[in-house]
């Protein structure tokens, strides 16, 4: 089992986000749709990570907690997947490569278990992060 | 209860227009024809996360105050400011972004739309080598092979399918929907023998683990006659799932995979066996489908614009489409995210020359992707106010970009309490654009439809174009009435 898994991250869109946003951004479906990773199960067995549990995910330009849950469709060795949203915000590279868009797709960042953080609501988080 | 037919649902760049809405004492009840999206966002537009009245921060909270405080707040800010960022504008009405046209030019700011975080390098990359395009009417009567790279339509556009591309009727071309429904019963069929046989025969427990991606070689059904869907990206979306045939791309990669298969179009040789993970015997199996076809488009999404080369992804897939025209007929169109996003490209480019990141300054329009784009110039620091209307970067930025954001002003207009209205200092409620407002708004093929007006708005809230106006005129009496006091100081 490994302390920490190197790994590249995707930022991107689902149904769940797409229908939690219309719902209300404070809304419970909101929450449970952006605050998650998706990761490759094999991956999540190097880790020794169960589908559910908590992970702390960390790149150069911060680092946020959030449940993950095993990518159901085929195998994605080596990725991670995260739903727009302010706790993808937290960690996605900012580098826009002089033409106004960030990297929000392929950058590299690490994972590692959290049993015993807990993920941060939407409020908790813009908090934490802004002061406001 | 009124029954209100041909509704266009003001979500994404599809702008479905055949949604029936039931209302029942002002009140959206029922909604037909929608996506889950559509009906999330026809019955959550009332719900308890809407905006009741203006909200201005006041020792760190956020009170509620008149609507007249707030504008005269709103006003103050812009017009002290000496480079405030207009950002947002592609969840609101044509009309709207006319309004924030004449309000950049006024306030002399950077005046910018999501495409920033979007589709910025599509656009950039058609301004490199221009686009091969059309409407999607023309699309869904006639296309025969359908690619869908680095976007999933299933879940960003979920009518995109069935509306215009493989799973709708066109003039030419059938629907596959039944093939769809068969291949799914039959997937169903053999997923019941494969745990019957487990019953018998107890598995390993790591069985069900795939160590690494596994190619298939493209299947026969390319060859068949009638409409194919290919996906290309580098995980296994839901669109990926639908697909005739799906090509797991390394991330960071489709740049090679693209220019690997123009080599292949032209009929040159690879001295590799794989290119970005993909095996080169299978890639020409792909590109002799597509050569061989009567008519193609390629959509593509965020997975080229938001990965490693961004516009320059675009450009390659441009030119792979210019390629294939030499040898069939080829189109390519973006999958656009909001649902007016492309009006806010199309109005802004109209009124100031250019479609997105166009700095007022010095008094004329200026566009310099990295250098007035909304992103950068807040990366830089460089802003003192900004106004966010229709769109939520307080979700969307990555996180140096809001701290910069919030380190100013901010002012926001938006119906519901989303993550920049709980960070912005003077907050403005509106009106739903295409259900308590009407307006025009432009779908993903440049194609301009009517928003309808389905219920009217809760009491005292104002549309984005009327809050706008309001604010405009603000800005403009307290820049005469600074203007007076200088002269008279003079």
């Amino acid at each position: 089992m490994q302390q920490k898994l190197h790994v590249t991250l995707l930022t991107g869109r689902t149904i769940e986000q797409g229908v939690g946003k219309e719902y209300g951004k404070s809304s419970p479906e909101y929450f449970a749709a952006c605050s998650m990773v998706y990761m490759d199960a094999g991956d999540m067995k190097k880790l020794g990570v169960k589908n559910g549990t908590n992970v702390m995910v960390t790149t150069p330009n911060g680092s946020v907690v959030l449940r993950v849950v095993k990518y159901p469709r085929g195998a994605t060795p080596g990725l991670i997947y995260i739903p727009y949203g302010p706790w993808a915000n937290a960690v996605v590279s900012n580098a826009t490569t002089s033409i106004g868009m960030p990297s929000f797709k392929g950058t590299p960042a690490e994972v590692e278990p959290a049993p015993d953080k807990p993920v941060l609501s939407m409020e908790e988080l813009l908090r934490k992060e802004f002061g406001r | 209860m009124s029954v209100i037919n041909s509704v266009t649902c003001p979500i994404c760049g599809c702008l479905c227009d055949d949604i029936e809405v039931t209302v029942v004492n002002n009140e959206v009840v029922k909604i037909k024809n929608g996506c889950a999206v559509c009906e999330a966002k026809y019955m959550g537009y009332k719900s308890e996360h809407r905006i009741r009245q203006p909200l201005i921060r006041k020792e760190g909270k956020l009170v509620p105050v008149s609507m007249d405080e707030a504008i005269h707040k709103a006003g103050e800010i812009l017009a002290n400011a000496n480079y405030p960022i207009l950002y947002g504008w592609s969840s609101t009405n044509c009309e709207a972004q006319r309004v924030g046209v004449e309000l950049a030019e006024e306030v002399g700011g950077v005046l910018d739309n999501t495409a920033v975080v979007c589709h910025g390098p599509s656009l950039m990359g058609t301004q490199e080598v221009g686009i091969p395009t059309s409407t999607l009417g023309q699309i869904r009567h006639r296309a025969e092979v359908i690619i869908y790279w680095g976007c999933d339509p299933w879940s960003a556009h979920p009518r995109h399918l069935e509306r215009y591309t493989s799973f709708t009727e066109g003039r030419f071309e059938d629907s596959e929907w039944m093939a769809y429904i068969n291949k799914v019963k039959a997937a169903a069929g053999k997923k019941k023998l494969a745990s019957a046989r487990r019953v018998e025969t107890p598995k390993k427990a790591h069985d069900t683990v795939a160590e690494s991606v596994v190619f298939n070689k493209p299947p026969e059904i390319l060859q068949k006659e009638g409409r194919k869907l290919i996906v290309i990206d580098v995980r296994k979306s839901m669109s990926a799932e639908v697909a005739d045939y799906f090509i797991q791309v390394q991330p960071n990669k489709d740049y090679e995979l693209m220019q690997a298969m123009r080599a292949l179009v032209r009929d040159e040789e690879l001295d590799v066996d794989e290119v970005a993970g993909v095996p080169v015997e299978y890639l020409q199996e792909v590109v002799d489908v597509l050569v061989n076809c009567k008519f193609g488009i390629i959509f593509f999404g965020m997975g080229l614009t938001q990965s490693a080369g961004k516009f320059r992804n675009v450009e390659v897939a441009i030119s792979l489409v210019r390629d294939l025209n030499m040898r069939t007929k080829f189109l390519i169109m973006p999958m656009r995210g909001h649902f007016n996003v492309t009006g806010a490209n199309i109005v802004f480019a109209w009124q100031s020359g250019y479609a997105f990141g166009i700095d007022f300054s010095l008094g004329y329009p200026r566009y310099n992707p990295g250098e007035t784009t909304s992103m950068d110039v807040l990366l830089r620091g460089e802003s003192d106010a900004a106004l966010v209307i229709a769109s939520d970067p307080g979700a969307t930025f990555p996180k140096r970009a809001i701290q910069s954001l919030v380190k100013h002003p901010l002012i926001v207009i938006d119906p519901h309490m989303n993550a920049t209205a709980m960070l912005g200092d003077v907050v403005f409620p509106s009106a739903f654009v295409g259900i308590e407002a009407e307006g025009t708004a432009y779908r993903m093929d440049n194609v301009p439809l009517p928003l309808k007006k389905v219920v009217e708005p809760p009491k005292g809230i104002l549309s984005d174009e009327e809050i706008l106006k309001r604010i405009l005129e603000e800005v403009r009496i307290i820049k005469s009435q600074k203007l007076n006091q200088k002269t008279e100081d003079a």
